[in-house]
Formats: C-alpha cells, structure tokens, sequence
C-alpha cells in the first residue's frame, strides 16, 4: 500500500463530501414549511418570528448564509437544533458512539455466521448442510429487512421473552461512563454486569443489522469457495496431503476472501443507512433515532448535521474497504 | 397464457394481487366496521380465534378500533403507492435507458455515469433529505421511490436494449428508413416489455415494503388513516400486552411482498425462458 495511493484516495473524498454539504444546504432551505413559526407558540408576533430568524441566521441572503454556515461546519459548529434546543455537534457526537458500537457488533456477527456458514456448506457440499444453508439464506432475502426487526422483537423479545426489545442498557443499574462507547469503557473497566446489560440490549438489534448482509455474505463467500476449492493451488494442497476441512480454512478461505471484502464494503454502507430503522424499531439511542426525529420536527441544522455525518461515515466505509482490498490483492497495489 | 396457469409461483402471486386489489377497491364493503370509529369501552379485544368477540374478527386496537377493517384498508394506500411509484419509476427509467442504450455514445456515457453515481448514493439519506424538503406524506413516499428505484429499471433497459439493438430486425427496420424514435418505441420496445412486467411486479413489492417503512416512522400519510406501517408502529407500543397488534400487519406485508416477488419471479421464468436456465 503506498502513501500516494492513499492520498489520492482521500483527496477524492473531499470534493464528494463538499458535493453533499452544498446539495443538503440548499435542498434544506427550498423546505416550504417554515420551521421557525412551528417553533413559537400560536400567538407570537411577526416581531417575534423575526427576532427568533434573526438568532438562527436565516434572514440574510442565501449565498451568506451558506459561506457562514460552511465555515461553522469547517469548524466543527453545526448551529443549535431547533427542536431540542442544544448544540447539533454535541448531540451527534453524544449518540454517534452507541451507533458505531451497533454496526461494528452487527458487522463482527455478519461476518462471524457467513463464514462458518459459507465453510460449512462447502465442506458438506451437496448434503444437507448446504440446503439448509441455502435455504436460509434465499429466505432471509425473501423477506424485506425492516420485518426482521420486528419479527425478532415479536418472536424473541415477546412470545419467548429472552431479550430487552428497547433500550442499550437496563436503566436501573448503576453505571455512569464518561464516554459515549459505553460497551468499551464498561469492558475496561470490568464492570461485568453493565458489559452483559448492553450486550444483552445490543443482541437482537445487532442481529437485525447483521441478518441481511450475512445472508449476502455467504452467498458470495461459499460462491468462491466452491471455485477456488477448483482451483491448481487446492488441489496440490490435497495431494499433499490437507484434509478437506483443513484445505478449506487455510487455502481456499485467504483466496476466496478477496470478492467477499468489496461486497461487505459495499453492503457496509447499506448497513449504516440500516442502522436509521433499527434504532427506530429497538428505540436505541443512536443517530439513526435522532434522524427520524429531526426529520418529523423538520430540525433543519440537526438534519444539516446528521446528514453531513452519514456521508462521512460512507466515505470513510468506502475508503477503509478500498484499503483493505488493496491489503488482500496484491495485483491492484500498483494500480 | 397456458404456460402461465401452470407456473405455480405465477398462480400464487397473481390471487394474492388480486386479493389486495380487490380488499383495496371494496374496502367500504369488506370491512365489517368503520375503521376509524373508536369505542373505548371495547379497547384491546382479543382476536375470536383466542376467545374474542366474533363481531370483531380479529380484535380491536388501543382505541377499540376494528382491526380487521383498519387491514383491509390499509391495503389502499399500500397498492396506490405500489402502483403509482413502480410506474413511474419504470417510466422514467424505461426512457433513459431506451436512450442510453439505442444511442449509446455520449447520451449513454452520461446515463450509466448518472446511474452509478445515484446508486452509490446511500438510499436511506436520499428519503430523510426528501422527507425533510417534503414533509410527511404519500406524495412524499411516492416521490421517494420514484427518485431512488428507476435506476433499476434504466439499467436492465439499456442492457437489453443492446442486446436487441443488434437483432437482424432493427438492422432491416433502419434499412428501410424508419426513424429512431419509431424504431425504439415501436420495434424494440415491445420486446423489452416482458422485462418491464417482470421489473415492474417486482417494484410493487419493494414499494409495499417502502411505504410500510415510512408510515412507521411517521413519515407517509397523516395518523388516524390506517396504513400497514402505521399498524405496526401502534402495535409496536403495546407489543408487550397484545402481540398480535403488530403481527397482524407484518403478516400482510409479509404475504404482499412474498406474493409480489413470486409473481415477478414466476413471469421471468415463463417469459423468457432461455435466460433463466
């Protein structure tokens, strides 16, 4: 990997997260309703409307007020939200920990299930392993992944009362972090009642998330398998002597990795962009709740904010997988 | 048309449409109650098939509302938006990628750059951006899928237009001097048009899904109407005591969407037989 090659990567990021900063700013200011009058109570003056545009800045000519605002942003200032009357940096910074603690739980069990999935199926080709494999996963993808949701909350949270349904922690106990990466900070600091409390929560959202890319997963992952266990290098392995099982883990399993690592990348995104539902259905306090609200109460510098947040999340997904690609395949190096 | 009643998946899909069709279209004479009067005296009734009133089929919500009628109506605003969205999306779609594919060159360079560049836009961002300019509502839940999903059918359209472009009966058509307007619309549409079907069914089911999504969040029609989405989110809050609030609704959208998918699925194979093997 060479340090040219990462540059050029992350300079054409720029220009993309510059595109989705003017493309949201005006998108949010053509909004008909006005978010300012929703703010007051019925019977305030238009003095008091003015006054109240004035303090958010929304009276001054468009073109100001973008250069103003894209130089908060560049400082890390996205406004006040409307809504909840606090700083939009510090509530997305307050709530972007619990939901990288989700996708990352989501994306470690994705991976974890497809692979010993995928193995398994290969190893048991043509018997019944693979149909089940098989068959679970086209019926994962059967059903949309909004219903996996809440089909886990009515199936394990209700029917079979075995986990939390709403939440990240039991609210009764007694743990006070001083970061937002709660799972983490309660990991350090052995507090092991809190890590099984949020673990607990974590499971059946996580799980939500990791369902449909797992599916895709294996799919993919079991399609390479199956060619490279085809392939010169496999064979010469078996003539030497690897069993099956082993031939599979260690030889075939680095090769057949490659198209696996540009699909989770890809899925990956779809994953932050699940995260939106997911916390809505297991009311988790992530950024993807606080999306939903400050969409219906129209919070435009919250959304301004959170949208901004998403898409540096993709591109920094995009640009970590196109690393990790480069890692694995040594042919695109050079590239 | 034979070949088709012999599909099993195509039999399927073809009466849960119709089913849908038919509790949208009749819904004033199906529903044994108005499913927006309340009666709270009568709140939370539990289903007949677990000892409830017979008169409410399958029990009532938190406002003693009839669940059975607010279901079959919520299967209007579900087909409304299935259809009007996957349409004009496979329109809009259709076009484009008629164009980029027939005339290839800079209007197709264009296309398929504006295509990956779309897609690669995140879904969930484009519906909270078009949400938020848009504020709640079907419009804006039709809007939604129009401008996220034609990309799907502009890209199987330009494949296959292609393909058909380099058919012997283009070559004679622009022998004999027709123009390419008349040639795209007359000669090779029709013969993307069992894709199109196939694509289209398909779309209804994506857009049932979409619509049940954002009425859950609060984002498609105003509360009170009753929609799929806007079923589950109730139920949703009192999941703990009446489970079946919730269930009711996903088992529709669940049995639409199977349906739907199954039909598409179904078509493909009968239409176009040679490529699905």
């Amino acid at each position: 990997m060479s340090g040219s090659y990462l540059l050029k990567r992350l300079l054409w990021a720029l220009p993309t997260l510059a595109g989705v900063a003017v493309v949201v700013f005006v998108l949010v200011r053509v909004v008909p309703g006005d978010p300012i009058a929703m703010m007051l109570p019925p019977g305030a003056t238009a003095e008091d409307v003015g006054r109240l545009r004035a303090l958010y800045g929304l009276d001054a000519p468009i073109a100001q007020q973008f250069a103003a605002w894209a130089g908060q942003v560049l400082r890390g200032d996205f406004g006040v939200s409307i809504s909840l009357r606090d700083r939009v940096a510090a509530l997305i910074l307050g709530r972007l920990p619990a939901t990288l603690e989700l996708v990352l739980a989501a994306v470690a069990a994705a991976c974890v299930l497809a692979t010993v999935l995928a193995v398994a199926a290969v190893r048991f080709r043509g018997r019944w392993p693979e149909l089940v494999v098989d068959s679970a996963a086209g019926l994962t993808l059967a059903i949309p992944d909004f219903l996996w949701g809440l089909l886990f909350i009515l199936v394990l949270g209700v029917l079979l009362p075995w986990f939390p349904i709403s939440g990240r922690i039991d609210p009764t106990l007694d743990f006070d972090p001083a970061t937002g990466f709660h799972l983490v900070e309660a990991l350090l600091r052995l507090r092991w009642d809190a890590v099984a409390s949020l673990v607990w929560h974590m499971v059946l959202p996580a799980l939500a998330l990791a369902l449909p890319l797992a599916a895709a997963l294996t799919r993919v992952l079991k399609g390479s398998l199956v060619d490279a266990m085809n392939q010169d290098y496999a064979v010469l392995a078996r003539t030497k002597g690897y069993s099956r099982t082993r031939t599979l883990w260690r030889v075939a399993l680095r090769n057949a990795l490659i198209p696996t690592v540009t699909l989770t990348g890809v899925q990956f995104s779809f994953l932050v962009g699940g995260t939106v539902l997911v916390e809505h259905i297991f009311s988790y306090p992530g950024i993807g709740n606080l999306a939903i609200a400050a969409v219906i109460q129209r919070d435009l510098p919250l959304i301004q904010g959170l949208i901004l947040t998403f898409a540096l999340l993709f591109i920094l997904t995009n640009l970590a997988v196109d690393l990790a690609y480069g890692a694995l395949n040594p042919r695109v190096k050079q590239a | 048309m034979k070949r088709l009643a012999r599909e099993p998946r195509v039999v399927f899909g073809a009466v849960v449409l119709l089913a849908l069709v038919v509790a949208a279209a009749a819904a004033p004479w199906l529903a044994p109650h108005d499913p927006l009067e309340q009666d709270l005296l009568n709140a939370f009734q539990a289903p007949a098939w677990k000892g409830g009133d017979p008169t409410h089929l399958l029990g009532t919500d938190s406002l003693g509302r009839d669940i059975l009628s607010r279901l079959v109506y919520g299967a209007r605003p579900a087909l409304v938006v299935a259809f009007v969205a996957a349409l004009c999306a496979g329109l809009l779609g259709t076009a484009l990628g008629l164009a980029a594919g027939y005339f290839g060159g800079r209007a197709d360079a264009a296309i398929s750059r504006l295509v990956d560049v779309w897609m690669s836009f995140p879904s969930v961002l484009l519906c909270i951006v078009l949400a938020a300019v848009l504020g709640a509502g079907l419009h804006t839940v039709i809007i939604a899928i129009i401008v996220i999903d034609w990309t799907r059918f502009c890209r199987v359209v330009r494949a296959e237009t292609l393909v058909q472009k380099g058919q012997d009966y283009v070559a004679s058509a622009l022998a004999i001097g027709l123009a390419p307007a008349r040639i795209v619309a007359a000669e090779i549409l029709p013969n993307v048009a069992p894709l199109l079907l196939t694509l289209f069914t398909l779309e209804m089911g994506i857009a049932i899904v979409v619509e049940a999504i954002l009425s859950f969040v609060g984002l498609s029609v105003a509360s009170g109407a009753p929609t799929w989405g806007g079923l589950i989110q109730e139920g949703r809050l009192y999941v703990n005591q009446a489970w079946w609030l919730m269930a009711l609704p996903m088992a529709c959208i669940i049995i639409a969407v199977l349906g739907l998918n199954a039909l598409g699925d179904g078509l493909r194979s009968v239409l176009d037989p040679v490529r699905t093997r």
